[in-house]
């Protein structure tokens, strides 16, 4: 059985990553131009990484799905980014930030990534800054912070609602000056469908042209994989449409582990789900709550006379309200973090107290802000938010509260990775949310875009010197081998299958059904017997694409649908693996919630003997039961309490 | 209330830029009047599919008004009619039973047609690398707050830095110019003292791409404001043309 090796430095915790660059190798810059790096993805991690691997010299070779690296799905962040600046002296520092990430995380994060993470975070504001990134400042012209939740410090740097855009294109600025010099070569409209191996290394990829369907050779030595999460298995999503998790299950097919695959998180704050036809959800920024009170009516007869439309959310009473978090966990209140924060709002629909028609909404208020600040404060602050909403909703959140429901939005878990980011096929690197290595269970918020630019910038070009210094001597590759001819093969032969189907069920009917599955088995509450049934329901599922899919056009050519079938049959795999994950983990952490563990009090219940491990999923064949290896989490610093957002 | 309207669409369609494009109508029944002007056109593909004909080729990722890769001309305007909004949020609400809806490409010279509603704007893109970035590496910057920048600056560059990008100024201009485009990220960068090294180059060399890549010329007549889905403003083209006089001056 292969054994985990995860290349943690010895050393003091705090001392760690500056005794790894201590005694790293690196790479001298005449070596630098001979040496060729893939990144695939344009977001905070692939751009930052792409921009600053260009500035060291060596040689990229960029790809994106989109018709820009700007469009990246980086771009729809809203609330913030943390940084331990401590720039509002209220007691943050490096060890907090480390510690509340581990927190937030449910005890399930390597320490030694989490601690360099917060190391580094102060880089990356100093760096945004540097590159025009224009943060909220106070009238003094220092920056402005926010509070997010599972934390009780101000530690939160944001651009209006838009700090992910602004970031990505501060990331996408510094990418843009780096393909004008020409260290940087980009491949807009591609699609990355195998990564090829050449004597146990990654050493290029598979690529689509998206405009003409042709399949494209790219060789280098080293890959770097920026792909995002794979929330979109649950079809209805805050992802962006093309958002998926192919690249990944390449990765892992190709040997890379996947790691902790059923730690997903579900946003509380999303637009509720309002008909079949819907084809994404729209999150709300956590950056609400700092002033957004949630609520539920107190009564049964009150939220029922609401779902009849009999009642109005402002015709309740403040005696008749219940603000359920303030209630259950006086320290946080509405700043509880994500995972606590959805269940809690499944907890009260499902025991009747829900609002909308369907039931499966709560409220999130401001009218007591708008009291205590005026309504032109909470515009500066939200204002592009509280547009969002209105158009989608058709409502005046300043009039009448947000109607809100938890939805999927981030996937904790991702191909595991070293503390080089390494993934466990050498030469094959994954950063941001493709890797699993910083959120544990659970992310706090504010933290993506954290650990996107912080391995982008600061991390991986580092560490992947380390793997590249003994590559100096081997020559650029030519695309033309063995290897290369095999995997695109397996490419053509796999289109060649879609295209032969011909079916009477559309991609998106099966992406549905797929996402119908995930969503109510191996949801925000699982159990041994739903994710037994989802593995059951998906693999039924596979065969029915494969009976019955329809994909119209032609194979080289621009065929949208093609390309979504092509992520769709990648969708099942990782549906499967979740369920899979989840039946292991016999306990309740963070994203994962396991009803038959839980308090009396309905919190998470962890098994610390038993589950203190990142399940790792290695490939064994299709149709073959995947092998579990385990990492155990050995924390040196850290002592893992249950999570109290209480007192 | 969600209800139900039919509608009648005409939708360009073209096969790629060298082969001429037509329209072609569409009947839709029973669009609920809650699904945004995207899904509709999902509903629509979805049947095209199962008739086994072509969909419609058209570009969207984020779906929240963000991304800016949506670019749909409705009934004569970028983004539709309703003012500071993206196609992925304008919702179906805001149609009558009844009524016909044209929806175009961006025409504009310097973004050609790829496939029916789909177009290349990797002009946009030329641009920026011309100049739409500050010159500094990664690593060795000073402390974030080791310069005060008054909050109404700050302010107003992210006003300017708004920009989705998504072309639809330079797609209302009747003369197909970029300078709304390229006079946000020129002075949200000329604004911010880390940018102001190079703000006479910078204004330079976007200008001379954007020309070189055959966008039109400003005749300040504000299409490109009116119908601007984030509200970049007019002010923004003032100070470019201020940037880009005195970098000319300095010559």
């Amino acid at each position: 059985m292969a054994t985990i090796d995860s290349k943690i430095p010895k050393g003091p915790l705090a001392e760690k990553w500056t005794r790894y660059k201590n005694t790293q190798k690196l790479v001298n810059p005449a070596n630098k131009r001979r040496l060729d790096i893939i990144v695939i993805g344009t977001g905070l991690a692939g751009a930052s990484a792409a921009a600053t691997l260009g500035e060291l010299g060596f040689n990229v070779i960029n790809f994106c799905m989109q018709d820009s690296p700007r469009r990246a799905h980086s771009i729809a962040a809203q609330g913030g980014i943390n940084a331990a600046k401590n720039y509002q002296n209220d007691g943050d520092s490096i060890y907090r930030l480390y510690y509340d990430t581990i927190k937030g995380g449910d005890y399930r994060a390597r320490e030694a990534n989490v601690y360099r993470l917060a190391e580094v975070s102060n880089n990356i504001i100093d760096q945004c800054v540097a590159q025009g990134v224009p943060f909220a400042r106070e009238y003094g012209g220092t920056l402005a912070n926010r509070s997010f939740g599972g934390a009780q410090v101000s530690r939160t740097f944001y651009a209006k609602g838009q700090t992910g855009q602004q970031l990505l294109l501060g990331a996408y600025s510094a990418l843009s000056r780096q393909i004008a010099k020409g260290t940087v070569k980009e491949y807009n409209r591609r699609e990355v469908l195998d990564i090829v191996i050449i004597d146990g290394r990654a050493r290029g990829v598979i690529v689509r042209n998206m405009l003409n369907g042709k399949i494209e050779r790219y060789a280098a030595h080293a890959v770097v994989m920026a792909t995002g999460g794979y929330g979109n298995a649950y079809f209805l999503s805050t992802n962006a449409m093309h958002s998926n998790g192919s690249v990944a299950m390449q990765a892992y097919r190709k040997g890379a582990y996947f790691a902790n695959p059923c730690y997903a998180q579900i946003h509380p704050t999303c637009i509720p789900v309002h008909g079949d036809y819907q084809s994404k959800l729209t999150l709300m920024s956590e950056s609400l709550r700092n002033d957004g009170r949630i609520w539920v009516p107190k009564k049964k007869e009150d939220a029922e006379a609401i779902r009849a439309g009999k009642l109005k959310p402002t015709d309740i009473k403040e005696e008749d309200r219940d603000y359920y978090l303030e209630r259950r966990y006086p320290a946080f209140g509405n700043l509880v973090p994500r995972d606590v924060a959805s269940r809690a709002a499944k907890e009260r629909c499902d025991a009747g107290f829900g609002v909308a028609p369907s039931g499966l909404a709560v409220y999130l208020d401001f009218s007591e802000a708008i009291n205590r600040l005026g309504r032109k404060a909470i515009e500066a602050k939200y204002g592009n938010l509280f547009q969002m909403y209105e158009k989608i909703e058709n409502e005046n959140p300043y009039e009448t509260p947000m109607k809100i429901y938890p939805a999927i939005h981030y996937t904790m878990g991702g191909i595991w990775v070293d503390y080089e980011l390494q993934t466990s096929v050498p030469g094959l690197f994954a950063i941001g949310e493709a890797n699993f290595s910083d959120h544990g269970a659970n992310r706090l918020g504010a933290s993506a875009l954290m650990q996107g630019l912080a391995d982008g910038y600061f991390v991986l070009p580092y560490t992947i010197q380390n793997y590249l210094s003994d590559q100096i001597q081997v020559p650029r590759f030519s695309t033309d081998c063995a290897e290369f001819d095999e995997a695109e093969k397996a490419v053509e032969d796999k289109i060649k299958k879609i295209m032969a189907v011909q079916g009477d069920k559309t991609v998106d009917d099966l992406h549905k059904e797929l996402g119908h599955i995930m969503w109510e088995y191996v949801g925000m509450a699982r159990t041994k017997e739903s994710l037994t049934l989802a593995i059951e329901k998906i693999k039924a599922l596979r065969e029915d694409f494969w009976k019955h899919v329809y994909v119209p056009g032609k194979a080289e050519d621009l065929n949208i649908e093609l390309g979504k079938a092509l992520r769709l049959i990648d969708f099942f795999d990782i549906g499967e693996l979740m369920a899979r994950d989840g039946l292991n983990r016999n306990e309740s952490c963070g994203g994962h919630f396991r009803t038959e563990f839980q308090t009396e009090e309905g919190e998470a219940l962890r098994q610390d003997e038993e589950y203190s491990y990142v399940s790792c999923w290695h490939y064994k064949g299709e149709g073959v039961e995947p092998e579990m290896l385990k990492e155990p989490l050995d924390y040196e610093e850290t002592e893992r309490k249950t999570r109290n957002y209480k007192n | 209330m969600a209800k139900s309207i039919n509608i009648t669409l005409n939708i360009w369609r073209q096969k790629d830029a060298k082969t001429k494009g037509h329209f072609e109508t569409y009947a839709l029944k029973d669009i609920s009047t809650n699904a945004s002007f995207l899904e509709m056109l999902d509903i629509l593909n979805e049947q095209l599919v199962k008739e086994h004909k072509e969909p419609i080729a058209f570009d969207h990722d984020c779906r929240e008004g963000i991304c800016g890769m949506c670019s749909l001309y409705i009934n004569g305007h970028p983004h539709g009619w309703e003012t500071e909004i993206t196609t992925c949020q304008l919702h179906m609400r805001k149609f009558k039973d009844g009524d016909v809806i044209t929806i175009e490409p961006w025409r504009s010279r310097a973004f050609p047609v790829i496939r029916d509603l789909m177009v290349d704007r990797s002009a946009y893109d030329k641009i920026m690398q011309a100049g739409g970035f500050v010159s500094v590496n990664t690593g060795g910057v000073p402390d974030a707050n080791a310069i005060a920048i008054p909050k109404p600056i700050a302010d107003e560059a992210m006003d300017s830095a708004s920009c989705i990008g998504c072309g639809a100024c330079a797609a209302a201009c009747k003369n197909g110019s970029a300078m709304l485009f390229v006079s946000a990220k020129v002075s949200q960068l000329a604004l911010l003292p880390q940018g102001k090294a190079e703000a006479a180059a910078r204004a330079k060399n976007m200008v001379a791409k954007m020309d070189e890549l055959g966008f039109g010329n400003c005749t300040n007549t504000g299409a490109c404001a009116a119908e601007c889905p984030k509200g970049v403003s007019l002010t923004n083209i003032a100070r470019l043309n201020r940037e880009f006089l005195c970098a000319k001056l300095k010559d």
